[in-house]
């Protein structure tokens, strides 16, 4: 039972990290009928995001401290970030902590202008040609966007902490009533998971609830007879892959403390997104999040040391394998609609 | 000749003639010289020209012909790797028993895939495809580790048992005694060129892939595949079945990719599983696209583009950048270097993303589209005012061209 | 005892019986239409024939053999070939491309790795193919490429592609929906002139009243998906109740 748990709580935030990635997938496959394979890399740009807040925030200028002298006897050189010495050394290294969060509200706009750019720039002439067209040339964008990461940060992934509150694990096993130290869990994936289902839940709400949102789905629906009625569709999608974009660029922000950005994530979770997006079912909203946590949790499951030794190799190919299934019995995926990319 | 007309012979005997005397035609620039960085005649560059040509063109007679598109044959690609790399450690080195199990190995995977893959159609079959190469891919990283030797990579070991090896035979990959390895150089003038055995064998093997598919393009058979791209409705109700065909094509370029990746082995007697990663099936796409997809030429050409611009330009450092553009001012020439930087070194990728997105967008024909746009400018130009366009029937282009 | 025996054949989708109970019977070397007001199973029908569908009850007997539960390509080798709406034709491949690939699935079946043999060497096909192009009055266009046609040539094509596989039966899905009048009148004509110089049995389904009594012999008129009656084009344009189900609408 404990194992289990553990299993279900160490799959979420993989999962989180997919449903979110699945989510834009297939808002812009829902509204735009563009297979974005670029998506991956939007993800991938907002972790760098991340990483561009804490080297921005931890800018600093030397100083020398004549009462303090290095080993070999000179006068010791110390680095001050100008936060501090702007805000206070308190406040200023607050600030420095909670760089990742804080990059939030930075990779907001930047997302959004990324997204319209890309859309204004690129995908918009692709809506008219073949699916095969859309992958490959949003395929060409992602390898550029992910060489000029490279170009800027490197190839080597660049550690990038959560706010030291969040440093450490919580006991989740006590709260439930096991022993201590059996079920532990990080603060910051418990953040991530949080913050994922408010992401999620807010572009639901989004889409429930207010008239745009009632426009984009209709036109998911059925897009010439909203355009009939006189209504912009074009410009509303355009919107749309920019809070497509959003989504996935907050799901890379959160994500740079859990694993360290380096400038292919965005490629190694894009194949993945797009496995969930199929076994969701091309075009639903609720299957591609269900079918995010789901795999998350299934893989989880997978690298049990008991599976493991029962069926080798089962947690590094879990994912595939349920999609290989469920795209030949299920070929429209868990909660798919009939006709999307069907012919 | 050779069961093909006129035309393709002709064809047929120029790439013979090209790749025959391919060491000698990229060494345009003496030794020495400023521009001598720009040869490509080098063995291990020509081997790989030789080997992703195979490759490029096997993937063509799929996504050319038949308009599936298959982000899985790097899997493929691999498999031949594991096999040549096993008969050098059961066997010997002479590759002549690798190949054809590489082939043979392939052949059966990817029937296996494509049985499965060629269910479904479009986004999902890209989808199905890219699934089962990232399961090879993650399988021959963890528990296939007895056979693929992990991370390290296969490779021969002193201990290997090489039943067949004699005490006089070479300790690399040879065809007979025909050591891969060995060149010979031949100096005219100042310009040196390399005859390297290893790309000799290539690329008599790819000329032979060549033929291969000239004439499956040529038959009834490659008809077939291009009739499932236009219209896949009409051929179910004139009597043909769709998949059985598609199939074929599948283990066809399957097993192309598999020579290819055997081919890797002969030349360097290892194989990695990064070789089967899904970024390498995504760069035969790009060297199909490139060159111009659905043609016999463009595979070839855009695999031989997309390894020179690996090589030179990532090659060209900062001194080299320092050596052109060394006569502009200090700043300019910081400022000028400081934009190469993006494209060439490391960074050559980009250059290759780019590269492949403007021909996406601008020339879906590719390379091959672009030299027939060209010829056709200089061709109005000389002024055939005969044919007029308007009152001529717009002639089918040829595939060859 | 006709080459195609429909016998009780129904279909429903959801709540709306589209099919219920046809009784139908096509004769060898008869030309015989299947005529109804829209919505009255024509096309539904159509489709039980060639494999799209299955009908729920019923059987539909070619030729002395069963066609349900096969596919399209099985009936298709059976000896029954279709043309659509909408032209089908191979639009990436020149004239004479598209006339190959019926020769060959006629010669050689539903597949063949056939991966080695040129497609100009094989001469009898070619000759075939080219001698249907004459019959058709397109063998000056057989190099052209078959996107670039006119509508009309498209239908011819389409026509000629079916009928080099000297089919045992050629259904016709409103071979002149959406035609101007001229184009209509040369599809009717092209059609008697098939008639005229080969035994062909042809079922066409068409709303043009014209065409119809131009062509057919026999005529089925269908009606919220029954058959209403049979008979001969002249009876069938006296019949009290065809006039009231049909005619009368239409003029």
């Amino acid at each position: 039972m404990d194992a289990i748990l553990l299993q279900i709580l160490n799959g979420l935030d993989k999962g989180s990290a997919y449903a979110m990635i699945a989510l834009g997938l297939t808002l812009i496959f829902g509204t735009l009928g563009v297979v974005n394979f670029a998506h991956g890399a939007l993800f991938m740009i907002g972790a760098f995001c991340a990483v561009t807040m804490q080297r921005i925030f931890g800018m600093s200028f030397e100083t020398v401290d004549p009462n303090q002298k290095d080993f070999l006897g000179n006068p010791l050189k110390v680095k001050t970030p100008y936060l501090e010495s702007w805000f206070g050394p308190e406040t200023g290294a607050a600030i420095i902590d909670w760089s990742v969060p804080l990059a939030i509200l930075f990779s907001i706009p930047i997302m959004l202008i990324v997204g319209y750019v890309m859309e204004r720039g690129l995908i918009k002439h692709f809506y008219k040609r073949p699916h095969a067209d859309q992958i490959l040339v949003t395929f060409g964008l992602a390898i550029v966007l992910q060489e000029l990461v490279k170009h800027f940060f490197g190839a080597n992934p660049i550690p990038t902490g959560a706010p030291e509150v969040f440093k450490g694990s919580f006991d989740f096993g006590v709260l439930m009533g096991f022993d201590p130290n059996v079920i532990i869990y990080p603060y910051w994936r418990m953040v991530y998971f949080f913050f994922a289902a408010i992401v999620i839940g807010a572009v639901f709400a989004f889409l429930q609830f207010t008239t745009f949102g009632m426009v984009v789905r209709a036109g998911m629906q059925d897009r010439e007879t909203v355009g009939l009625l006189g209504i912009n569709i074009d410009r509303r999608f355009t919107i749309m892959f920019g809070i497509a974009a959003a989504v996935a660029g907050l799901a890379g922000v959160m994500y740079a403390p859990i694993n360290s950005p380096n400038y292919h994530m965005g490629m190694d979770f894009l194949v993945l997104s797009f496995v969930v997006v199929v076994v969701g079912g091309m075009g639903s909203l609720p299957g591609a999040v269900l079918a995010g946590f789901m795999l998350g949790i299934l893989e989880s499951f997978a690298s049990m040391n008991w599976i493991k030794s029962m069926v080798p190799g089962i947690d590094q190919i879990i994912i595939y394998l349920v999609a290989i299934i469920i795209l030949l019995t299920r070929p429209r995926g868990l909660m798919g609609r009939k006709g999307v990319m069907e012919e | 000749m050779l069961g093909l007309n006129k035309k393709d012979t002709r064809f047929l005997l120029i790439v013979v003639a090209l790749t025959m005397a391919t060491p000698i035609l990229l060494q345009p620039f003496p030794e020495g010289s400023g521009l001598a960085q720009f040869n490509a005649g080098y063995p291990d560059l020509m081997q790989r020209f030789a080997i992703f040509g195979i490759f490029a063109i096997g993937f063509n007679i799929l996504f050319g012909l038949t308009g599936y598109l298959s982000f899985g044959h790097a899997a493929f690609l691999g498999i031949g790797s594991y096999s040549v790399v096993w008969m050098y450690k059961l066997l010997d080195y002479n590759v002549i028993y690798g190949l054809p199990l590489a082939i043979v190995m392939s052949g059966i995977f990817a029937l296996l895939i494509g049985y499965i893959s060629l269910r479904r159609s479009g986004i999902y079959f890209s989808i199905l495809t890219l699934a089962f190469a990232q399961m090879s891919f993650n399988l021959a990283y963890s528990v296939l580790t007895p056979i693929t030797n992990g991370e390290t990579g296969l490779q021969v070991y002193t201990n290997d048992p090489q039943v067949l090896l004699g005490a006089t035979e070479p300790r690399s990959p040879h065809f007979f005694g025909i050591v891969m390895n060995n060149s010979s150089k031949v100096n005219v003038g100042d310009w040196v060129f390399t005859f390297n055995n290893g790309y000799y064998f290539c690329a008599v093997i790819a000329i032979l892939a060549f033929y291969l598919s000239l004439r499956i393009f040529r038959s009834p058979f490659g008809l077939m595949l291009r009739a499932i791209k236009s219209n896949q409705q009409r051929l179910n109700y004139t009597g043909l079945n769709a998949r059985p065909y598609t199939l074929a094509a599948f283990v066809i370029s399957g097993m192309y990719a598999g020579l290819a990746g055997g081919l890797m082995a002969s030349m360097d007697p290892l194989a990695g599983a990064e070789r089967m990663q899904w970024t390498a099936s995504g760069e035969v796409v790009l060297m199909t696209i490139l060159g111009g997809v659905g043609t016999m030429m463009g595979p070839v050409l855009g695999a031989g583009v997309i390894k020179y611009m690996e090589n030179i330009f990532s090659k060209i450092n900062d001194q080299v950048l320092h050596g052109w553009f060394g006569w502009m001012p200090d700043g300019l020439e910081d400022f000028v270097i400081g934009i190469s930087h993006f494209f060439v070194g490391k960074s050559w990728h980009l250059t290759s993303g780019l590269l492949f997105m403007i021909v996406v967008i601008f020339l879906p024909g590719g390379l091959v589209e672009g030299g027939q746009r060209i010829r056709a400018m200089f061709a109005k130009k000389r002024g055939d005012d005969d044919d007029d366009p308007k009152h001529q029937p717009k002639q089918a282009p040829h595939v060859a061209e | 005892m006709g080459i195609l025996e429909v016998k009780g054949v129904g279909k429903r989708f959801g709540g709306l019986q589209a099919l219920g109970d046809v009784n139908l019977s096509v004769q060898q070397n008869t030309v015989h239409a299947i005529i109804g007001p829209n919505g009255a199973g024509k096309s539904t029908l159509l489709n039980c024939f060639v494999g799209k569908l299955i009908p729920d009850t019923g059987s539909v007997m070619f030729d002395g053999q069963s066609v349900l539960g096969r596919s399209p390509h099985e009936i298709n080798q059976m000896g029954i070939s279709r043309v659509f709406q909408t032209p089908e034709i191979f639009s990436d491949l020149n004239v004479m491309e598209n006339m190959m690939i019926p020769c060959f699935a006629k010669r050689d079946g539903a597949f063949r790795l056939h991966a080695f043999e040129g497609v100009e060497n094989e001469k009898e096909l070619v000759e075939k193919a080219e001698q249907m192009l004459i019959d058709v009055n397109m063998i000056d266009k057989r190099f052209m490429h078959a996107a670039s046609m006119s509508r009309g040539d498209k239908r011819r094509l389409e026509m000629a592609m079916c009928l080099v596989q000297e089919p045992k039966l050629l259904l016709l899905d409103e071979p002149t929906a959406g035609m101007a009048r001229a184009d209509t009148n040369n599809t009717i004509d092209l059609l008697k002139e098939i008639k005229e110089k080969r035994d062909i049995t042809m079922a066409i389904i068409e709303h043009d009243m014209h065409v119809v009594f131009s062509l057919a012999e026999r005529i089925t008129v269908l009606a919220q998906g029954t058959p209403l009656v049979e008979d001969t084009p002249e009876n069938i344009k006296g019949h009290p109740k065809v006039r009231e189900a049909y005619l009368g609408e239409a003029h």
